[in-house]
């Protein structure tokens, strides 16, 4: 446990205390006067007992010494053996007194401290033995603890406790049992001062529903101040600038503020974890370590509430279905304990969250059979299915792997469950396995429900809010490219990105509003690349406006029905704007049930590249002015690179790209053979003052092929001319009623541009050759 | 209602005088800007923006089944309490504040039945008109509104359904 963990809890622990003390007080008193009151006496004890078992907890003894001493006095009245005599709550509070000094020091110096209270503890022991009043300290010493100045009128003990007990005793006995009231007010000037420092008063018990309140508050703050921005720039007045300025500023840090307060880490609801860890792994039998990281990762208090169930499930699973037993493990070579990993992070916006360990993984044969036999599947979705796809199943109702079925996990339900309540809150969980390796929840949420940020579109002249937690990416076609490129699966529209088919949904046709242009063939088509239930989408919408925080407000009951709104906001303007549920649209569009064909169409699509006849092609122009084209699925990344970003290593020509050193080559050198594979002699590279490179992966390694000018992409039925039978050169076709040589990149490289790929590998060893090391360092 | 008289809140819809009970109504306010809800029911115009609260705008007209405004005729919000919050009725034109006395009430006649009698307490016969008081919980019911969704069934939307079993 570190250092800063430890300061937490131990002022978790004096907050508490504290409070208790000060409850315990009030409760002796009204004890007092009311010795009978139900109860009351049930609720010292419990008090006491707290304190004792923390600091038992802590390793604070000489406080727990002392708590247990009253816990036993404690217990003996409520026994009914001792009766409540005024001596005995004069002696308990006494106690409370000592506590408080003990917990002062503790405060101060992490310590204890080395006074010695075996006197109050005797004095409590002589009571629970049922002898009268012996010296009480009681006065001395909680007048001592507050202050040594403030200890001036009763007799002098503050510097030899032990000794005092003998003479000061029979006054001080009698002034205590005859006013035991008399005496609490004495201490409390003196140590009103010193409270004011304590621990307690830094923290405040506020209720939840006045945080939700002021919650609000700032919502509306919030828009009140995107409608000031608004009118801002239109308002020719400095100081109306300026004061709107400073009006942003203090809403969002307001904003944040408040936010602040009802966060929480997530270590709250996982510190319970390892005990239903433990639990379970006995029950299992299996030996399971957890392992937390980003335990101080917070979270709005309601999403807090809302992932305790989830995490417990997928936990539990995890222990129950991932890790195997000691004996197999060893079998399997790992280790017999298991490992449970929970991880939790920040990220844009973002919480993430990753419940993983080194399991088993998952059966992926298991979960097919298993479908197939429920029914969920049928046999002709399975054949097409990828295996993140067959990993997925695991969150469909009603499948579960289990062999047998046990109390812990096994009947089926609860994945389904997860995932609808994390979807719930606007999350999104996803599932990866690796057999024999393990599995890995993935599990992101939105930091909070209240205030989010959204892109603003524009369908039919309204405007409605996009989650960005969905969104992916923004696509824009011009009239004729969205002619071109939109082309339809039996009569469903898609749209090639980077060579996967994206299903599209018109907002307009989902939300039944007349369309205005999206039809009309005449204007621009955005595209909002969305991602929900791990399935990709563009949703196309007439304009897309700017991303905005928005406030998440219901919807009254009227409108709960309608499964394409998550909710409404107010837009700076002040006009009410709906907020899309991305999911609810998906599934009213069916992307998601038809996503499985469009995995399907997309591996259609990889049959046919191996049979030859159709392909998606990358067509391009040399440098030179030839047509060539290749298979796009064989191209990492397109890049341009300003002419001046190309750096010298030996005879190659190389460019830092994603701190690695790409090297280069001219497509023309490489079909032709030309310079022995890299660009020396001539330095092409001049013409022009970018270039264009097509990025091949061969393994992990890379090169990038200079190009003259990319000139489209097409999608082709072939007719192969016998080529030219140069190596690396599949043929000629003519593609757009051009000629095109279409080249065989992956040959090339691998002939041709070994000595180029060893490149990109060696300069990833830092320093490896001297100059990459040079760049690099650059 | 036990009240020997009564205070009502009046407004005009088509030809007929309606009254709601002046404690129920939170405030009355000009036209509003409107945010359309595609795929709302019928009876649902969209939605205000009341300082910062979003409220459902109900329009009276078509809860009544008659016919819709003319075109450029701007509706006046009767911005209703409500269990969930507040919800607007759009009517024509607001009237003024009646006292109205329990002797001239009687419960809706037979021939109100196409004003929808589910809607209706019953009629003040008042000197110079019929007021129509109006039952504002059953006005602004979520569970009604869509019994009147006669139009919207005309629309070519057996998607809706279905989006919401998937």
């Amino acid at each position: 446990m570190s250092d800063d963990e430890q300061d937490e809890i131990i002022t978790e622990f004096l907050v508490e205390a504290h409070e208790n003390l000060d409850a315990l007080d009030r409760e002796l008193l009204a004890l007092e006067k009311n010795p009978n009151a139900p109860g009351l006496l049930a609720s010292v004890f419990r008090r006491v007992h707290t304190v004792k078992g923390a600091c038992g907890f802590l390793g604070f003894s000489k406080l727990e010494i002392v708590a247990h001493a009253s816990e036993n006095l404690l217990s003996k009245v409520r026994e009914e053996e001792l009766e409540l005599t005024p001596t005995i709550i004069t002696a308990l509070l006494g106690v409370a007194d000592t506590m408080r000094g003990i917990l002062r020091g503790i405060e101060a110096n992490g310590k204890e401290g080395d006074e010695d209270h075996s006197a109050v503890v005797d004095n409590i022991n002589l009571l629970q033995r049922g002898e009268e009043p012996p010296p009480p300290p009681a006065a001395p010493e909680g007048t001592r603890a507050a202050s040594p100045a403030a200890a001036a009128p009763p007799p002098a003990t503050a510097a030899a406790p032990a000794p005092a007990p003998g003479p000061a005793a029979p006054a001080a006995t009698k002034a205590a049992t005859a006013a035991p009231g008399a005496h609490a007010p004495h201490p409390e000037p003196a140590s009103a001062d010193l409270r004011a420092h304590n621990v307690s008063d830094s923290y405040l018990r506020v209720d939840v529903a006045l945080l939700d309140k002021l919650m609000n508050l700032v919502g509306e703050l919030v828009l009140a101040r995107n409608q000031v921005l608004q009118v801002a720039p239109l308002v020719d007045d400095q100081n109306f600038s300026a004061t709107s300025q400073r009006l942003n500023l203090i809403t969002t840090e307001l904003q944040s503020g408040v936010m602040k307060t009802r966060m929480q880490p997530i270590g709250n609801i996982w510190e319970k974890l390892p005990r239903v860890v433990r639990d379970l792994a006995l029950i299992c039998g299996k030996q399971v370590r957890v392992e937390m990281e980003g335990t101080e990762t917070e979270l709005d208090k309601t999403i807090i509430e809302a992932i305790k169930d989830p995490l417990t499930h997928l936990v539990r699973n995890c222990v129950d279905h991932g890790i195997e037993t000691a004996v197999d493990r060893v079998a399997g070579g790992k280790t017999p304990d298991g490992r449970l990993s929970l991880r939790a992070y920040h990220e844009g916006g973002q919480v993430n969250i990753e419940i993983s360990d080194d399991g088993k993984g998952m059966d992926l044969e298991a979960i097919k059979n298993k479908g197939l036999e429920r029914n969920l599947i049928t046999p002709e979705q399975v054949a097409r299915m990828t295996d993140r796809d067959l990993q997925n199943l695991i969150f469909l109702p009603g499948l579960s792997t289990a062999e047998k079925i046990s109390n812990v996990s096994g009947r089926g339900v609860g994945m389904d469950v997860v995932k609808t309540n994390i979807e719930k809150i606007g999350g999104v969980v996803d599932v990866h396995s690796r057999r024999g390796l393990g599995t890995t929840f993935r599990i992101k949420i939105p930091l909070t429900l209240a205030i989010i940020p959204a892109l603003i579109v524009t369908t039919g002249g309204e405007r409605y809010a996009v989650p960005q937690i969905s969104l992916l990416e923004l696509v824009r076609l011009t009239a004729t490219q969205a002619h071109e490129r939109i082309e339809l699966v039996q009569g469903a529209p898609v749209y090639r990105l980077r060579g996967n088919l994206l299903p599209l949904v018109y907002l307009n046709r989902e939300l039944e509003i007349e369309d205005r242009q999206a039809d009309a063939g005449e204007a621009n088509v955005n595209i909002v690349v969305l991602q929900t239930d791990n399935r990709r989408f563009g949703l196309v919408v007439d304009q897309v406006n700017d991303t905005e925080e928005i406030v998440v407000k219901p919807l009254g009951q009227h409108l709960k029905g309608i499964t394409a709104f998550a909710g409404a906001t107010i837009m700076g303007d002040g006009r009410v704007a709906l907020i899309l549920d991305i999911l609810g649209i998906a599934q009213h569009a069916r992307v998601i049930s038809e996503a499985h064909d469009r995995a399907s169409a997309q591996q259609e699509g990889a049959r046919e590249d191996k049979g030859g006849s159709k392909q998606t092609l990358l067509l391009f122009l040399t440098r030179d002015g030839r047509r060539m084209a290749i298979p796009l699925s064989i191209v990492a990344r397109l890049e341009e690179f300003p002419r001046q970003s190309v750096e010298r290593f030996g005879v190659h020509a190389v460019v830092q790209y994603r701190d690695r050193i790409l090297p280069l080559v001219d497509i023309v050198d490489l079909v032709d053979g030309g310079s022995g594979g890299g660009l020396a002699g001539q330095d092409p590279l001049e013409l022009n003052d970018t270039i264009h490179v097509v990025v091949y992966n061969e393994g992990q390694r890379s090169v990038g092929v200079v190009v003259g000018q990319i000139v489209d992409i097409v999608d082709d039925a072939i007719d192969l001319s016998p080529g030219a039978g140069r190596g690396g050169l599949s043929g000629c076709a003519v593609i757009q009623q051009k000629v095109t040589e279409l080249i065989n990149l992956e040959a090339l490289v691998l002939s041709r541009g070994a000595e180029l790929l060893d490149l990109y590998q060696s300069s990833q060893g830092a320093g490896a050759g001297p100059g990459p090391g040079a760049a690099l360092g650059a | 209602m036990v009240a020997q008289s009564q205070q009502l809140c009046t407004f005009t819809v088509d030809r007929y005088t309606f009254g709601v009970e002046v404690q129920k109504v939170q405030e009355v306010l000009r036209s509003q800007e409107m945010t359309r809800v595609p795929l709302a029911p019928w009876v649902v115009r969209g939605l205000i923006n009341l300082r910062g609260q979003i409220v459902t705008a109900i329009d009276l007209r078509r809860r009544l089944g008659l016919p819709d405004a003319p075109v450029g005729v701007s509706p006046m919000c009767v911005i209703l309490r409500s269990d969930q919050g507040a919800v607007s009725l759009l009517v024509d034109k607001i009237g003024d504040v009646r006292e109205v006395s329990r002797d001239v009430f009687e419960p809706p006649p037979v021939t109100l039945s196409d004003l929808g009698r589910d809607l209706i307490h019953g009629v003040y016969k008042l000197p110079d008109k019929l007021l129509i008081l109006l039952d504002a919980e059953q006005a602004i019911a979520s569970t009604l509104a869509r019994a009147k969704t006669s139009t919207t069934s005309s629309r070519p939307d057996s998607t809706k359904a279905e989006g919401k079993v998937s």
